[in-house]
C-alpha cells in the first residue's frame, strides 16, 4: 500500500510539479504579505489619524473589499479588466494584485485596532515633548502595537496561503490544482490516489503554516516577559 | 459556490450592454505574428485533455491543438496551452486569453450566442453512471434520489431543466465529482458518456447504465464572437482533417486505448460533415 502510494510521487515528474505548485502558493503569498504589511500600516495609521477625510475614505475601501468574494476580485481584475478596458495582465500579476488589496484592507484594520487601543496620552504626551505627528507614529505608537499586531497578522498571513488556491479559477495552476491533475491521470490506475496526494497537499500546508504559529507564540511570550 | 452564478450573470449582462466589437482583419497573420496559437484545454480530463505525470498537455483536445498548430506554423508546438475549468470557457475568449477554446466544448444555443462554434469535431450524448451494486438503467429511478453533476455542464442544464424532481449535488471539477460518486454520496453521476466510459473501464465496480440521453450533441472549437478569419479557417481545417481520416487517428492514440475497446468509435466520431 505504502509502495503505491511513493508510486504517485515517483512517476514522471510528479513530486516537482507538486513543488512548482508550491512555489506559485509560496509566491503569491510572501509578495502579498510583504505589500499588505507596507502598505496596511501607514493605511492603519491613518485610518487612526483624526484627520476629517483620509479615514472615512480607508474604511469605504475596506468595507467594499470586504464585502467582495476574492474569487469575484481575480475574476474582475483578470478577466473584466481585460474585456473591457483591454488591460490584459498576467494571472501572477493579478493574483499579487488582488491578494495585496485584500490583505491592505485587513492588515490596515488591524492597525487601526491596535492604535485606537494605546491609552490617548500616549499620543499626547508624544506630542507635548515636541515631536511632530509623523515621530509620534513611528516613535511612540510603532513599537507598542507591533506586539498586539502579531496574532493578526499571521493570522492574515496562514488564512492568505490557505485561500491561494482560488487562483486556479484564473488559470494559474497552485499545489492543489496539480495534486487534482495527478489524482485525475493516476485514479484512473490507483483508486486511492486522491487519498495519497490530498493527505500529501494537506502535510505541506500544515508543514507551512504550523511554525508560523509556532513563531508567534514565541515571540509573544517573549515579548510579554 | 453560488457566488460563481452570480458573477457569470453579472459578466453576462455586462456583455449584454457592451456590443462586441468587431475584431480588426489580419487576425490569423496576427497570431502568426506572435508566433504561437493560444487555445484553451483541460488539465484534468483525461482522455480528453489533461497534464500527464510529466507534466505535458495530453489527450484527444491536445492532439487537435498539435495540429492545428502544425498546420499553422509548421510545428506542433507552437502552442500556448491555457488551462480552463468547465465554467471558464466562455469567459477566457471573451477577455481574449485565449484564441480557441478546445476543451471538450458541447455545441448548445445558449453557448451559441455567446460564442461562435466551428465545424464540430467529436459527437456526445448525455450517460449516467452508477454502482454495479444498484445500477440506474432508466431516468425515472432517479426521482426523489441525489444525482451528481458538474456544475455549468449540459449534464447540469438537461436534468435542471427536464428533471426538477431528482436532487442535483453540483461540483465545480471532475476530481471532486467522481470521488463523490465514489464516496456513495449519490445514486448515480451524469456526464458526457464519452468520459464515462472511459471513467468505468478503470473503476469496474461502477456501470453506465444509461448510455445515450438527451439529445445527441457535438462537439466543436469556439472563438470569440466576430473572429470570422479565424473562424473560417478552423472550418476548413476540420473539414481537411475529417476528409484525410485525421479523427480517426487521434481516436487511436487518445481516446481508443482510455475506451478499452468496450465502445465503437463511430458512436464518437463524425464521418461526414454536413
Amino acid at each position: 500500500m505504502l509502495d503505491s502510494a511513493l508510486s504517485i510521487f515517483r512517476t514522471g515528474r510528479n513530486l516537482a510539479r507538486l513543488m512548482e505548485g508550491l512555489g506559485i502558493t509560496l509566491q503569491i503569498s510572501a509578495a502579498a504579505v510583504g505589500l499588505s504589511l507596507l502598505l496596511g500600516i501607514p493605511a492603519g495609521l491613518l485610518m487612526a489619524g483624526r484627520r476629517p477625510l483620509i479615514p472615512k475614505l480607508l474604511r469605504l475601501y475596506l468595507e467594499i473589499i470586504r464585502v467582495m468574494p476574492i474569487l469575484v476580485l481575480l475574476f474582475l481584475f483578470y478577466y473584466s479588466l481585460s474585456r473591457f478596458l483591454n488591460i490584459n495582465l498576467s494571472a501572477m500579476t493579478v493574483s499579487v494584485l488582488v491578494f495585496t488589496l485584500w490583505g491592505t484592507a485587513e492588515m490596515s484594520d488591524l492597525v487601526r485596532g491596535a492604535v485606537s487601543s494605546l491609552p490617548r496620552h500616549q499620543w499626547e504626551s508624544g506630542r507635548a515633548l515636541g515631536l511632530n505627528e509623523m515621530q509620534v507614529s513611528l516613535y511612540v505608537v510603532f513599537p507598542q502595537i507591533v506586539r498586539r499586531l502579531l496574532p493578526g497578522i499571521i493570522n492574515l498571513t496562514t488564512r492568505m496561503i490557505k485561500t491561494t488556491p482560488f487562483v486556479f479559477f484564473i488559470n494559474l495552476p497552485d499545489l492543489l490544482k496539480v495534486g487534482q491533475q495527478i489524482v485525475e491521470v493516476s485514479g484512473i490506475r490507483n483508486p486511492l490516489s486522491s487519498v495519497w496526494v490530498y493527505g500529501f497537499i494537506f502535510a505541506v500546508y500544515f508543514a507551512i503554516c504550523y511554525p508560523i504559529s509556532l513563531l508567534s507564540r514565541y515571540l509573544e511570550l517573549r515579548w510579554q516577559s | 459556490m453560488k457566488i460563481f452564478n452570480f458573477l457569470l450573470l453579472v459578466l453576462v449582462l455586462a456583455a449584454l450592454s457592451f456590443p462586441a466589437q468587431a475584431q480588426a482583419a489580419g487576425e490569423l497573420e496576427a497570431i502568426r505574428a506572435k508566433g504561437k496559437i493560444r487555445v484553451a484545454v483541460f488539465s484534468d480530463k483525461p482522455p480528453f485533455g489533461y497534464v500527464d505525470e510529466n507534466g505535458l498537455n495530453q489527450g484527444y483536445d491536445i492532439y487537435l491543438a498539435k495540429k492545428l498548430a502544425q498546420d499553422l506554423f509548421g510545428a506542433p508546438d507552437k502552442v500556448e496551452f491555457v488551462l480552463v475549468e468547465a465554467a471558464s470557457r466562455i469567459e477566457v475568449l471573451e477577455a481574449n486569453k485565449a484564441d480557441v477554446v478546445l476543451a471538450n466544448f458541447t455545441v448548445t444555443p445558449e453557448r451559441a450566442r455567446q460564442v461562435d462554434f466551428a465545424k464540430p469535431y467529436m459527437k456526445v450524448a448525455l450517460g449516467v453512471t452508477s454502482p454495479k451494486s444498484a445500477p440506474i438503467t432508466d431516468v425515472a429511478q432517479l426521482r426523489g434520489q441525489t444525482l451528481i453533476v458538474n456544475k455549468g455542464t449540459t449534464a447540469d442544464f438537461y436534468f435542471s431543466q427536464n428533471h426538477p424532481e431528482i436532487k442535483l449535488l453540483k461540483f465545480d471539477q471532475n476530481t471532486e465529482a467522481f470521488n463523490a460518486l465514489r464516496d456513495g454520496r449519490a445514486a448515480a453521476l451524469a456526464h458526457d458518456n464519452t468520459l464515462l466510459f472511459a471513467w468505468v473501464v478503470e473503476n469496474s465496480s461502477f456501470v453506465t447504465g444509461i448510455e445515450f440521453l438527451g439529445s445527441e450533441d457535438t462537439i466543436a472549437p469556439a472563438v470569440k464572437k466576430g473572429r470570422a478569419e479565424l473562424l473560417t479557417w478552423l472550418n476548413e481545417e476540420i473539414a481537411r482533417l475529417t476528409e484525410a481520416k485525421f479523427f480517426q487517428e487521434a481516436y487511436q492514440a487518445t481516446l481508443g486505448p482510455a475506451f478499452g475497446g468496450t465502445v465503437d468509435p463511430k458512436s464518437v466520431l463524425i464521418d461526414e460533415l454536413k
